[in-house]
């Protein structure tokens, strides 16, 4: 059984790029497109890895991301957010909130590629 | 036997005399040496111009016409020197220690520094006076008069109005000379004091020396002069004892009002203790002086001729007998007597009207203030003097217009009366702390009035009609001035004594309870009243807590009560007595005063903490200066007032600016992080697909096919966004130029139909053509924008299985009315509010928009002349635009 990944975003040509860009390095890509269910779905996909936006429409990822931290199941899951908002403080709040990495869009493929082989080696 | 000129001769000797002992007693004073000039002696012996020529040759003339009564000008004095020394030493305290120049200057600093009332104690003064000084000119000219008559000569005396003019003009040169050499008057008058001590020396031995010729020259001894006074009329004169009770008060309440007596006794006194010596000592010369007063009465009646004046027995009687060097010491004792007072007389009515008449008079009409200080000295002077010429040329005149005569001899008590009604303020004053500024004048008012009314008025024949006097004015029985309230059957005197005092009394007393005293009245009658207790220690702060009490009150009302009590509290927390009153040290006073200072200003404070510690007295510097430091901070108050409303209004428009600018800050901000997101999502896409298209080799053409053209829909998504917010930018700005035309809605509707994919399966459309067959001027190509925007919205956004879309067209009010609505379920209510601003996408749906449509719509509605509203409660999403259907008439 490969490493799973999930991707909860709401740009459909953003799913397909990430989605073809893991495949293609062996990865079971699910994705999901809005944040009001997302936090149940994680835990029933149980991935090893979250690529998790911030703004989903219905909930915001950083709403997600709590939620997903304070469950002990998914406390220690590696979680790689990505933002169009550029700003620090994005960056500052969902650190602590507990991401383990944040990226900001738009990215290059390699910087993606990169930081999901460190959080799942 | 030249008697008169030798008489002449002999005056201008003796006043040759005084005028050197005037000198040296001030060139002694000047060198330092002034220690003997002011021994409780000389102090007992100024006090004696109490006797006037109007006791020296009066009371002889009272005793041949009443018997003993003489005595009770006597006694009043002698009974307050003895039983009110406390009175008489708290007066003299609180006249050093309260710099105090006259009577008016004491009762107007005791009432709040009222200028009103020391002018209207200067007025009783000056209306009191000016009789008795005119009394004292006649006396001398009578003297005169007498010798001419006895010298056989000597032209026949005639011109008695030149002798007064001539003792009236030596007095006023004498007075100027030696009565204001100083401005201060705590700078006291060495060479008068010194010279009235010497005339009451001439006077007193004058006075013995004749009765001692009159016993045993005439008389034949003490016991034959007593069965010659039994034989005479003297022995059976009945005594009157209402009248004689009335006597003695009026009496000791002149001796302690009258000005020059002031003068003499508070003003002239340098040490309180001459007062313990004076208060035996000044009753031993008056019964000196009074000795022999009834012997020399009685010879007199027995070996004068009837019908002669027995106010001049003094000196006619040694004249008769030829003892002419005996006649000539008499002379002097009376006209030693008549100038005496009349010098100190002149010298604190001067006081008072220039201190409290002309000086006021004269800083308002200069306007300067007191900046001239230099100047202001020079005046005070002049005004000074100018005032003793006046008050002996109103004696001069009164002497002359009253035409002299009998009138005269009851003006003294009549005097005695009028400023007997300073009585009640100033013992009210200086005893009670209650005493208000509204009590004294209304009982000095009262009192003046009644006086005038009852006693001077009745005085002058022409005044008031005998038919006045008899039947009361306008016929009115309880008001006869010699009768009020019908209590008739009374001495004329007494009567008006009573009535006057009394009311005097009654009306301060009661005015007094019923008004309230301003701050500074209150502070001068703790100082007044308790001035033992405040100057006692001049250096030290002694009685802590009476004083801290005193000082909590003043604060209270400067600062109010809570913050007085925070201030006092805390400081007593510091210096270790919380809980109590802190005591009134040095470090203390100056922190009240600087927290007074805030409030009125730094000497009033300083003035105020210093009265009340009795530290120094307020000069009249300081008065000044406090009332230019008011005047400023009146002015200073009302400009801080129209600067404090100014600021607010500036703070006011400030904040709504602050609150505008913050308001636009934040939606910038959020405009521009929306931008952002709005412009990285597509070319987050774009990039990554890219890369992917350049790195990957395993690609298949129809993957290639596929990204290449998600690239594109990007592309043209980012295009279309930088569109619209160039667009919006542009309406916003108001930049847009609108390209106005004549035109028909049915164009404009099909020309959008057609430009937002047509009516087909996905949208249908339905119209009402002949509806949209109206004329309309506007700018076409904007209108369209609109339509299009809001039926490609309908076909994005519209979730009913076969979508609908109805466009029908109504004219009202002038207006041109274009509703849209679509079956959908349309917008929910919480997001119809917001579905104009920008980026505001309701649905979760991706469609594809960057949410700018419909502010673009609304920016370009309000261009145009007209607007776009949503229309809840239609069923599906519907708007409703409207625009005027003659926009050239109504816009430009």
């Amino acid at each position: 059984m490969g490493k799973r990944v999930l991707v909860i975003e709401d740009e459909p040509n953003i799913i397909e790029a990430i989605s073809f860009l893991l495949s293609r390095e062996g990865w079971h890509v699910d994705t999901h497109s809005n944040g009001h269910d997302a936090a149940d779905v994680v835990r029933a996909k149980a991935p090893d890895l979250l690529i998790l936006d911030v703004m989903l429409p219905g909930r915001s990822g950083y709403d997600i991301l709590t939620e997903l931290r304070e469950d002990e199941a998914t406390a220690n899951l590696p979680v790689l957010m990505l933002t169009a908002r550029g700003q620090s403080k994005d960056r500052d709040l969902a650190e602590r909130l507990g991401a383990s990495r944040f990226m900001t869009k738009p990215f290059s493929n390699a910087e993606v590629l990169e930081a999901v082989g460190e959080l799942v080696p | 036997m030249a008697t008169l000129n030798g008489l002449v001769l002999v005056c201008i000797a003796y006043v040759v005399v005084l005028f050197s002992v005037a000198f040296l007693a001030e060139r002694a004073a000047l060198r330092g040496r002034a220690g003997w000039l002011r021994s409780p002696l000389v102090y007992t012996l100024s006090l004696s111009i109490y006797c006037t020529a109007w006791t020296f040759y009066g009371a002889v003339g009272s005793a041949a016409r009443s018997g003993l009564e003489y005595l009770t000008i006597y006694l009043g004095p002698s009974l307050v020197m003895i039983g009110w020394w406390f009175a008489l030493r708290k007066l003299v305290r609180i006249g050093r220690t309260q710099r105090i120049t006259s009577i008016a200057d004491l009762i107007s600093s005791r009432f709040g520094k009222s200028n009103l009332l020391a002018v209207f104690v200067t007025v009783i003064a000056v209306v009191g006076t000016t009789p008795y000084i005119a009394l004292q000119l006649q006396s001398v000219t009578l003297s005169f008069a007498s010798f001419a008559a006895h010298d056989p000569s000597a032209p026949p005396f005639s011109d008695s109005n030149a002798t007064a003019f001539w003792v009236a003009i030596g007095l006023t040169f004498f007075t100027i000379l030696f009565g204001t050499r100083n401005l201060d008057v705590n700078n006291r008058h060495h060479g008068v004091v010194m010279a009235i001590a010497v005339e009451s020396v001439v006077k007193l031995c004058a006075l013995l020396a004749i009765g001692v010729f009159v016993v045993w020259g005439i008389g034949g001894g003490v016991s034959e002069t007593l069965a010659r006074i039994d034989a005479s009329d003297i022995g059976q004169w009945q005594m009157n004892g209402g009248r004689w009770a009335g006597l003695i008060f009026l009496s000791g309440a002149a001796f302690l009002t009258l000005p020059r007596m002031f003068q003499v006794l508070v003003v002239e006194n340098e040490d309180e203790t001459h007062l313990r010596i004076a208060s035996w000592a000044f009753p031993a010369y008056l019964m000196a002086m009074s000795l022999f007063v009834v012997p020399i009465a009685a010879i007199g009646l027995e070996r004068m001729p009837t019908g002669a004046n027995p106010d001049l027995f003094v000196l006619t009687l040694p004249l008769s007998e030829g003892q002419e060097g005996l006649a000539m010491l008499a002379f002097l004792g009376g006209f030693s007597s008549a100038t005496s007072m009349v010098i100190v007389a002149a010298i604190a009515l001067s006081t008072m009207v220039s201190n409290h008449v002309v000086v006021p008079i004269w800083l308002k009409m200069s306007g300067q203030g007191a900046m001239m200080s230099g100047d202001l000295r020079r005046v005070v002077l002049m005004s000074r003097r100018l005032s003793i010429a006046g008050v002996l040329a109103l004696g001069l005149l009164y002497y002359r217009y009253s035409g002299g005569g009998v009138a005269l001899a009851s003006i003294g008590l009549i005097s005695f009366a009028g400023v007997a009604q300073c009585l009640p303020a100033l013992m009210g004053g200086i005893l009670w702390r209650g005493a208000t500024r509204s009590g004294a004048l209304a009982g000095l008012a009262v009192g003046f009035v009644i006086w005038a009314y009852c006693l001077l008025l009745p005085g002058f024949g022409s005044v008031l009609s005998p038919d006045t006097l008899a039947h009361g004015p306008w016929g009115i029985g309880w008001l006869r001035p010699q009768a009020l309230f019908g209590i008739g059957g009374l001495d004329p005197l007494i009567h008006a004594v009573m009535w006057s005092m009394l009311l005097n009394t009654g009306a301060f007393v009661v005015t007094s309870l019923m008004t309230f005293p301003q701050p500074v009245e209150r502070l001068q009658g703790a100082q007044f009243v308790n001035v033992f207790q405040y100057s006692g220690n001049p250096q030290g702060w002694s009685g802590g807590v009476a004083q801290t009490e005193d000082l909590m009150v003043m604060a209270q009302r400067i600062l109010g009560a809570a913050e007085a009590q925070r201030l006092f509290q805390s400081e007593a927390t510091r210096q270790g007595l919380a809980g109590y009153l802190p005591e009134p040290n040095a470090e203390f006073l100056q922190r009240l005063e600087r927290e007074l200072s805030g409030s009125v200003g730094a000497a009033t404070a300083h003035a105020m903490v210093s009265q009340i510690m009795g530290r120094a007295t307020v000069s009249v510097e300081d008065l000044l200066a406090v009332a230019d430091e008011t005047a400023q901070m009146m002015e200073y108050s009302s400009q801080l007032e129209a600067k404090s409303a100014e600021l607010t209004r500036t703070a006011r428009q400030l904040r709504a600016v602050n609150e505008k600018l913050t308001q636009l800050s934040v939606q910038k901000d959020a405009f521009l992080s929306q931008i952002s997101h709005e412009l990285r999502t597509p070319m987050t896409s774009i990039r990554s697909f890219s890369e992917i298209l350049r790195d990957a080799d395993g690609l298949g053409p129809e993957q290639q096919e596929k990204y290449a053209g998600i690239i594109h829909g990007e592309a043209i998504r980012l295009t279309r966004l930088l569109d619209d917010l160039l667009d919006l930018s542009v309406l916003e700005n108001g930049q847009v130029s609108l390209n106005l035309r004549e035109g028909k809605l049915s164009d404009v509707i099909d020309h959008a139909v057609a430009a937002a994919g047509g009516d087909d399966a996905g949208l249908r459309i339905r119209r009402q053509h002949m509806a949209e067959l109206v004329g309309l001027r506007s700018d076409m190509d904007r209108l369209a924008q609109v339509f299009i925007n809001l039926i490609a919205n309908a076909r994005k956004y519209c979730d009913a299985p076969r979508p609908e879309l109805t466009i029908s067209v109504v004219k009202r009010d002038g207006q041109l009315v274009v509703d849209f609505t679509d079956n959908g379920s349309g917008i929910p209510r919480e997001a119809q509010s917001m579905i104009f601003e920008k980026f505001a996408r309701v649905s979760d749906r991706q469609a594809g928009g960057a949410g700018l449509g419909l502010a673009i719509c609304r920016e370009i509605m309000a261009r145009l002349g007209g607007a776009i509203i949503y229309l809840p409660g239609q069923g599906g999403a519907s708007f409703r635009v409207s625009l005027p259907l003659k926009p050239a008439e109504t816009a430009n």
